[in-house]
Parts: C-alpha cells; structure tokens; sequence
C-alpha cells in the first residue's frame, strides 16, 4: 500500500505541476487579454502602429499564400477527377473545389502558414525586446507596451489573415477550375454550374468567420509567448517555436470547433 | 524624495534582498555600489515599479509604489528617468525617435518643433554629435548607445533619475563626461538621483552620499569620506577589489591616452 503510494507519487507529482503550469498560463494568458480590450481605449497609439505592421505582415505573406492556395486548388480537382471519372455528373467538381477551398482550405492553409511567418515573428521580436530591456524601457517611460506592441500586432493579423484568405479562396478556385479544364475537359459552363449549385453566401461569411478565429490564435498566442520571454537568446527561441507550434495546433483544435458549431449545427 | 523601506525580494530560491532600506532626499545624489549580481538592478527597478517588492515598501514622491494602479503608476514613471544598464534603445526606431518618446509630456510629444529642438538638446548634453540623431541604434558603438539612453531618461526632464551602471562600457573621457552632467542636472535642476555602478572612483566624485549593497543588504551608507574611512572589512575587501581593478585599468594604453586628451 505504502509501496504503491510512493510509486504513484512521481507520476501525481507530475501531472499536478503540469497543471499548476497551464493553469498559471491560462489565467496569464487571460489578464493579457483584458489589458488589452482595455488598451484599445488608446487608440491614438495603436492605430498608425497597426497600419505599419499590417503592411509588413500582409505584402511579405501574400506570395506564399497565394502559391500554396494556387497548389491546393489544383491538386483538390487532380483528385476530384480521379475519384469522380465515371461515377458522378462532372459539375459536381466545381462545387467540391470551390467549396472546399472556401469551407476548409483557404482558412486553414492561410492560418498555418501564418502561424509559421507571423507567430514566429511576434514571438522572436517581443522576446529580443523582453530580454534586452526594451519592453521594460517604454514601461519606464510611462507607455504601454500593450497599446504601444500588442495590439497593433494583434489588429494587423485580425485584418490581414481574413483579406489573405479571401485571396487565398479566389486563387484555389481559379487554378481549381483551370486544372479541372484541362485534366477533366470540365467546361467553364459546367464548373460555374456546380459551384453555384451549392454556393451559399453565407459559405463566404463562414470562410471570414473561420480565419477570424485563426488569426486571433495566431496573433495572441504568439504575443502572449513572446512578450512572457525569460532567459535571453535561448529563451527568445524557446518562445518561437513554442509559438508557432502552440498556433499551429490551436488552428487545428478551432478547425474542428469552429465546422462543428458553423457547419453541422444548421 | 525615494524611500525604500524593509525591502524584500526572491527570485523563487534566490534571495536578491533581505530587508533593505534606503532614502535619498530631494536633490541629493546617492550612488549604490555592490558586487556585480548582488541586486543593483533589481533595487532600481523597484524605485520606478518595474519589479514588485515581495515585503515591505517603496515611496516614491510621497506615492507607495507597489499599490499604485496602472494610470498613477504611469503618470509617476513620466517624473523618474531611468537609464538602463545596456541602453535598452528601441532598435526599430532611429535614434531621435528613442529619444522622442523620452518626451513624457503628450503635449510637448506631439509638438514637433519642440521635440526637434530638444532632442538636439539632450545629444549635445550627452556629448553626442547632432548627426546621429538619424541612425538606428545598430549603427552605435556600445558607448553611444548608453549615451542615447541616457538622452531618453533625460528628455521628458525628469524629477528624478535613476542612473543603471552608466559610465561602464564607456572611455574615460566619456565617462567624465557622463558624471558631470549627473553634477550639473543635480546642481542646476535639482534632480534626484540613485546611480548605480562599480566604478567607485566616479561615483564617489559625484555622490552625496554612498551605499553598499553586499549580500542582500546595505552594508553601509554615507558621504564619500565616512565610507572611505570606514574600517568595516566588507566595505575594505569592495574598496579594495575595486581600486585594484581601477589601477589596472588606467595603466592601459588606451586608459593613458584618454587620460592625455583631457587634461
Ligand atoms: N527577472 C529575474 N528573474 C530571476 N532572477 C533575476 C531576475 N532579475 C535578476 N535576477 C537575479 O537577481 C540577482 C541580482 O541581479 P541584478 O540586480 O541584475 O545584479 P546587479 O547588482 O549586477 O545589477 C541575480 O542573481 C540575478 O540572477
Ligand atoms: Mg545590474
């Protein structure tokens, strides 16, 4: 019995401090939140910031968006037509590829990928700023670093993951449609068919609802790590890939979630 | 004035102070020395809230620090300079933008005549060539770099200043340079200062009163002269080490140059 106590008391150690970790992430995670609902108050501040960082981010991620949609389209009608030769009228390719690339691969692809460029560019400048004092130094002034950083990080991607995706939709079904042309011999006429057969507009409020939800992952979790850097360069690189991949698997979790409520409930 | 009273602080197993207490009255200069890592930076951050003590209290212009809320805390920092030990300069702005946001005031930081002006200003104070106003802090030496952080915590003219090893890193002329103008803000303005460092012979210089942090508590406080005569073996062994360091250091070449041109 004593026995079996101390053997489990490793384990229970363990897990008692994972959890006393995640929850202290948690409840740190939350205050940053709120403080910064509470700094958008200074909108003075924030606002010319976003529109700097909203440039930077969006030119500099939309070739890779774009390129990797242009991909996914292309290989959703590849095998679209692969799996349809013979079985289904042709038209229904149109709707799959465009739905699938509004419903399900524009958000998501857009959101990884800005999990990898953004994530990790929050988190390694927030933490070089942390560890050199940077951040202590505009406190020291009496700014905010969360109107002053954070939020115009945060606004920037809530505006530019949304407008990439929207691109990154158009692109996927375009080259969709061409390849589909050119490898099913499908017809603009049959494709637009299909597509409009079981388009709703609302599919493309859900597409901006999605990736809504993305880039506030992408943006607050990569901020949240970045500026609770501690222990210099090896932290600054702790907290980048812990970053990327802390959005990276928040994506996937909201993908889920956000298809279950949206989608299926109706 | 700036009253530290039964400070304690840790840092989980690492107790960094063990009840401290200090008081630098309005317009006096105090210099703190210690070992390095004995918790000179952590005392200066407690003065302007950037660390929270963990028992006892800071007061600062009659305010108790730690239980200021975010708006008071903010208003007190715009009054206390503080100069960081590296310069923490924001490296995505040039330097006249560093110096900018040292403006605390929001009607004089949105003037941009008066911020052109005294950002020219607090270069020529800290010895720095008007030029560099346009450069990015990656284009600095490491001296300059603290001189530009020293223009910052000057800008917004500040009540008080807390001065984070501002000479170290620096050539000698620059170091004169440094702790005169502590003097001169100190003797024209009135400014109240805590200056850590351990250069003991600058400090000494430009210190009303000194005292030494040694192993998690003050040691001993007073005017240069007490502290120089003091016969207590901790302040000797400090003294000491640090003269010795200083004797090797003036021997250098380039300590016996330096030394040439300003005479
Ligand atoms: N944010 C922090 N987290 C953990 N330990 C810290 C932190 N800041 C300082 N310390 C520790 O406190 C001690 C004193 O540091 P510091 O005040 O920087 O020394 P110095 O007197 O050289 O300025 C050191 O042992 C340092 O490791
Ligand atoms: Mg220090």
């Amino acid at each position: 019995m004593s026995n079996g106590a101390a053997l489990t008391l490793g384990p229970l150690r363990l897990v008692a401090r994972w959890s006393l970790r995640t929850a202290d992430h948690v409840g740190r995670f939350s205050f940053l939140i709120v403080d910064m609902l509470r700094g958008l108050a200074e909108w003075r501040i924030w606002v010319p910031r976003t529109l700097d960082q909203a440039t930077a981010v969006g030119y500099g991620s939309l070739f890779i968006v774009l390129l990797v949609s242009a991909f996914a389209g292309a290989v959703t009608s590849l095998q679209t037509g692969y799996q349809f030769t013979g079985t289904l009228p042709l038209y229904y390719a149109g709707a799959v590829i465009s739905e699938s690339m509004i419903l399900e691969l524009g958000p998501v692809l857009t959101a990884l990928i800005l999990a990898g460029r953004i994530g990790a560019r929050y988190a390694a400048e927030l933490g070089t700023m942390r560890v050199t004092e940077q951040i202590d130094a505009l406190e020291s002034l009496g700014r905010s670093p969360v109107s002053h950083l954070l939020i115009p990080r945060v606004v920037a991607g809530l505006l530019v993951i949304p407008a990439l995706t929207m691109f990154a939709n158009a692109t996927g079904i375009v080259v969709g449609y061409l390849t589909a042309k050119g490898s099913l011999g499908l017809t603009y006429g049959d494709f637009e068919y299909g597509a409009r057969y079981f388009f709703r507009p609302l599919d493309l409020w859900y597409s901006a609802i999605k990736s809504g939800c993305f880039a506030a992952a992408v943006t607050t979790i990569p901020c949240y790590l970045g500026f609770n850097t501690q222990q210099g360069a090896e932290g600054v690189g702790r907290a980048t890939t812990t970053a990327v991949v802390a959005a990276s698997v928040a994506i996937l979790m909201l993908d889920a979630l956000t298809t279950k409520l949206l989608l299926v409930a109706k | 004035m700036i009253e530290l009273l039964d400070v304690h602080k840790r840092f989980v197993e690492n107790v960094v102070l063990d009840g401290v207490s200090l008081e630098v009255k309005d317009g006096e200069t105090v210099a703190l020395l210690g070992p390095s890592g004995v918790g000179k930076s952590v005392t200066l951050k407690m003065i302007n809230g950037l660390l929270r003590p963990d028992a006892g209290d800071v007061i600062v212009d009659g305010l108790h620090v730690p239980q200021l809320g975010r708006k008071e805390l903010a208003t007190l920092r715009g009054k206390i300079g503080y100069v960081f030990q590296y310069g923490a300069l924001f490296d995505s702005m040039s330097v006249a933008e560093n110096i900018r946001l040292g403006i605390t005031d929001e009607t004089c930081y949105n003037d941009e005549k008066f911020c052109e002006n005294r950002i020219q200003e607090c270069l020529r104070l800290v010895n720095l060539a008007p030029d560099v106003a346009a450069k990015l802090p990656a284009e600095l030496s490491g001296g300059m770099k603290k001189r530009v952080g020293i223009a910052r915590a000057i800008a917004g003219q500040p009540k008080y200043l807390l001065y984070d090893e501002p000479t170290s890193g620096l050539d000698p002329v620059n170091a004169d340079v440094i702790d005169g103008l502590v003097e001169r803000l100190r003797d024209e303005l009135g400014v109240t200062s805590v200056v850590v460092s351990h250069d003991v012979r600058g400090s000494f210089r430009v210190a009303d009163r000194v005292a030494l942090l040694w192993q998690a508590k003050i040691r001993a406080v007073g005017p240069p002269d007490e502290i120089l005569a003091s016969k207590d073996p901790a302040v000797l062994q400090f003294l000491e080490r640090d003269l010795e360091m200083t004797l090797i250091q003036s021997e250098s070449q380039e300590g016996r140059e330096a030394r040439g041109r300003n005479v």
